[in-house]
Order: structure tokens, then C-alpha cells, then sequence
């Protein structure tokens, strides 16, 4: 770019000047969430499909367990992806609320572990797919992390290892919830192990490639 | 500090809702702002910088106006980016800063620096000045008060106030003089 007088810069912005919705940045986030949300669903059905038994599966308490546990990670990951886009944004109440959910889904899966007789509990924990949940869960946040990484990187976060973690552990929450219609395990343990792992793992992730992608 | 952010944020509401007469106003004020904070945290060899980092956040402010919360103070978000506009400066020149890089009231302070300095200055001429003299001086030409304030407080008749400073200047004239020709050797 030619070098400008900051002058001319700014008569220039001053004539792009455009009025902007107090909306704007919560658009962004449902704009650019929304859409890899689509993707990764789509994803999971063409890669692994839908549960056959979904009809069945829904009327049992379980899939609702699994369902709201992903769904309020979901929630709490996308609003802090909306509050770290802002300069000075923290994201600690989120991380509070997703830590509140770990907690409670832990104590879940102790409760039915105490009514398990012990040899069952590795069957509990190992379910038949442990090979591949957390796995598919890191496969399916890929889109959603491409997605909320746009998301920041059209607004203002500063701490971008923060900034990064909170876009991966919302990828990785949504893609959990996503996941959760073509899981038919239904071992509290099971969900709140390798669940669980999936969403740090993909926060993880987030973290890592956040400083360098999400520069501005 | 607070009259500096009621007014910023006055021009910055206005901005978002689409003035861009305010606009333009908010841009060059924040300009100047940007272009003391820069400076005063680029080392001497990196001061050529400073008029790009104000240009790359006023593009910031622009591009990212949007993520400005109208129930949050606007000074504070503007440090905010500027604080990052010059960490990833320092980061992408492999910068170690050694300027603290301290808060938001660093960047709307007036800058004082220059005054206490011509303040100095002061005191030291006057030292040059006949002692009597001195005091005429400070308070004719520094504080502003009139001759005949002056003489009547002093007792002194105006006429000799007068020449009192006048031959004060002078010496102080000289003394300046002196220093310049001594820079020249």
C-alpha cells in the first residue's frame, strides 16, 4: 500500500462512514456460527448418518441428558465467542458455566456408577464406541472452528490465545451436539468422559492456532 | 480525563448511528491522542513508526467500530486497540518493550513533558538575571501581571520597574547568547 498522510486516511473512512446496528457483532456470531453449525451437521450425516433409533432414543430420559449437557456447553462456548470478540472482553462467567456443566455431568455419571454393580463399570465407561467419539466429536468441530475463527477475525479480540480457546471449546461443544444425534451410547460416564474430552480437545486446538490466525 | 471521554463518546454515538461529521471530528482527535501514545513507547529508532501505527488503528477503529459497547467507556476501547496495535508491532519487529506499557489513562493524559521541561528552562535564565530583577520578571512576563501591579506592590516607581526588567532581559539575552556561541565551538 502507498504510504498516505493520515489525513487523507481519514477523509477517507469519514466518506465509508456507514451507521451500524447495535446488533452487529451478535449477528456476526449467529451469521458465521449458524452456517458452519449447517455444515457440520451436514457433515454427520453424509460421514456417520443419524441414529437409527432416533424416534425411540428421544422419549428416553439419556438423550435428554446428553442433549441439554452438550447444548449449554454449546450455548456458553458461542457466548463467549461473542464476548471476547470485543477489546477487553472476558470470558470468564462462560468458562465458570461450562465448568459448572463438567461438574454436574461428572457427579451424574458417579450417581448411576453407584448403582452399577462394579463389573460393569469399564462396559459403563468404554460404552462400544470410545474408540471414536472423541475422535468424530475433533472431526466434526473442524467446520465450526473454520467458522468462528471468521467470526473474531472481522472483529476486535486482544488476547488471542484466549479469543482462540473460547472459539474452539464453542466449536467443539456444538459439534458435541451435533454428534449427540448419531451416538447411541447412553452411559452418564461414558458422556462425561469422552464427550467432554472432545470439547477441550478441540478448545485445545483453538487456543494453539488462535495467536497466529487470529491476528489483526 | 472525564470531559476527554464524555466528549469521544458523544462523537463516537453519533459516528455509529452514521454522522460523519462527528466522525471525521472523533477520527482526527483520536488521531492526535494515538500519535502522543506512540511516540512515547516507540524507542528513538522506531519513533518513524509511530504515524503508521496510528493510521493501522484509526483503520481498527473503522473497520471494527461495530464492536464498541455504547454502555462501556470509549477511551477504554480505544486503548484497548491501540495497546494492541503496538504489542503486535513490537511483536512482528521483534521488539522488546521496555517502555511499561501501562493503562488507559496514559493515553488521554495531557502531555506534560514539554512544559516541565520549558519550566526548567526558565527557572535556570533567570538565574541569569540580577537577583532584584528576577522577581520583576516572573511576574510581569511569567505570571502576566501588569507593570503598575507590579510597582505598586513592589513600591517601586513604574519607570524603574520597567528598566529593571529591561536590563534583566538583557542579561538573560546575553547569557543565551553565550550558550549559542559556546554550542558553536
Amino acid at each position: 500500500m502507498q504510504p498516505m498522510m493520515t489525513n487523507d486516511l481519514i477523509t477517507r473512512l469519514t466518506g465509508e462512514l456507514k451507521p451500524v446496528p447495535r446488533t452487529a457483532v451478535i449477528m456476526r456470531v449467529a451469521t458465521g456460527l449458524g452456517i458452519s453449525l449447517a455444515a457440520s451437521a451436514i457433515l454427520m450425516l453424509l460421514w456417520l448418518g443419524m441414529r437409527p433409533d432416533l424416534a425411540e432414543a428421544s422419549t428416553t430420559m439419556m438423550f435428554w441428558t446428553k442433549f441439554s449437557y452438550t447444548l449449554i456447553l454449546a450455548v456458553a462456548g458461542a457466548w463467549a465467542v461473542k464476548r471476547i470478540a470485543h477489546p477487553l472482553g472476558s470470558i470468564r462467567v462462560n468458562l465458570g458455566l461450562m465448568a459448572g456443566a463438567i461438574v454436574v455431568m461428572i457427579i451424574l455419571a458417579f450417581a448411576q456408577l453407584a448403582m452399577t454393580p462394579p463389573d460393569e463399570y469399564m462396559a459403563m465407561l468404554k460404552g462400544r464406541t470410545i474408540a471414536v467419539c472423541t475422535f468424530n466429536i475433533v472431526i466434526l468441530s473442524l467446520p465450526l472452528l473454520i467458522g468462528a475463527f471468521w467470526v473474531l477475525r472481522g472483529l476486535a479480540p486482544t488476547r488471542l490465545t484466549v479469543a482462540g480457546a473460547a472459539a474452539g471449546l464453542a466449536a467443539g461443544a456444538i459439534a458435541a451436539l451435533v454428534y449427540s444425534f448419531h451416538c447411541f451410547e447412553s452411559a452418564m460416564p461414558f458422556i462425561a468422559v469422552w464427550y467432554t474430552l472432545g470439547v477441550l480437545v478441540a478448545g485445545l486446538i483453538g487456543a494453539i492456532t488462535g495467536r497466529f490466525i487470529l491476528r489483526w | 480525563m472525564h470531559s476527554i471521554e464524555t466528549r469521544l463518546k458523544e462523537l463516537m454515538l453519533a459516528s455509529l448511528a452514521g454522522d460523519a461529521r462527528s466522525y471525521g471530528v472523533l477520527l482526527s482527535d483520536v488521531a492526535k491522542h494515538l500519535r502522543f501514545y506512540f511516540l512515547r513507547r516507540l524507542a528513538d529508532a522506531h519513533k518513524g513508526d509511530a504515524d503508521d501505527l496510528v493510521q493501522e488503528t484509526l483503520m481498527a477503529l473503522h473497520t471494527r467500530r461495530a464492536t464498541y459497547e455504547v454502555d462501556r467507556p470509549f477511551t477504554a476501547w480505544l486503548h484497548a486497540i491501540a495497546r494492541y496495535k503496538l504489542i503486535d508491532h513490537f511483536r512482528r519487529n521483534r521488539i522488546r518493550a521496555t517502555v511499561p506499557l501501562d493503562d488507559v489513562e496514559d493515553l488521554f493524559a495531557p502531555d506534560q513533558s514539554d512544559a516541565a521541561a520549558d519550566r526548567m528552562d526558565v527557572q535556570r535564565l533567570l538565574q541569569s538575571a540580577p537577583e532584584k530583577t528576577r522577581d520583576l520578571i516572573y511576574r510581569t512576563r511569567i505570571e502576566g501581571q501588569s507593570i503598575a501591579e507590579v510597582a505598586q506592590s513592589t513600591g517601586l516607581s513604574e519607570t524603574s520597574v520597567k528598566v529593571s526588567i529591561h536590563r534583566g532581559i538583557r542579561a538573560i539575552t546575553a547569557r543565551l547568547k553565550g550558550h549559542a556561541a559556546n554550542d558553536d565551538k
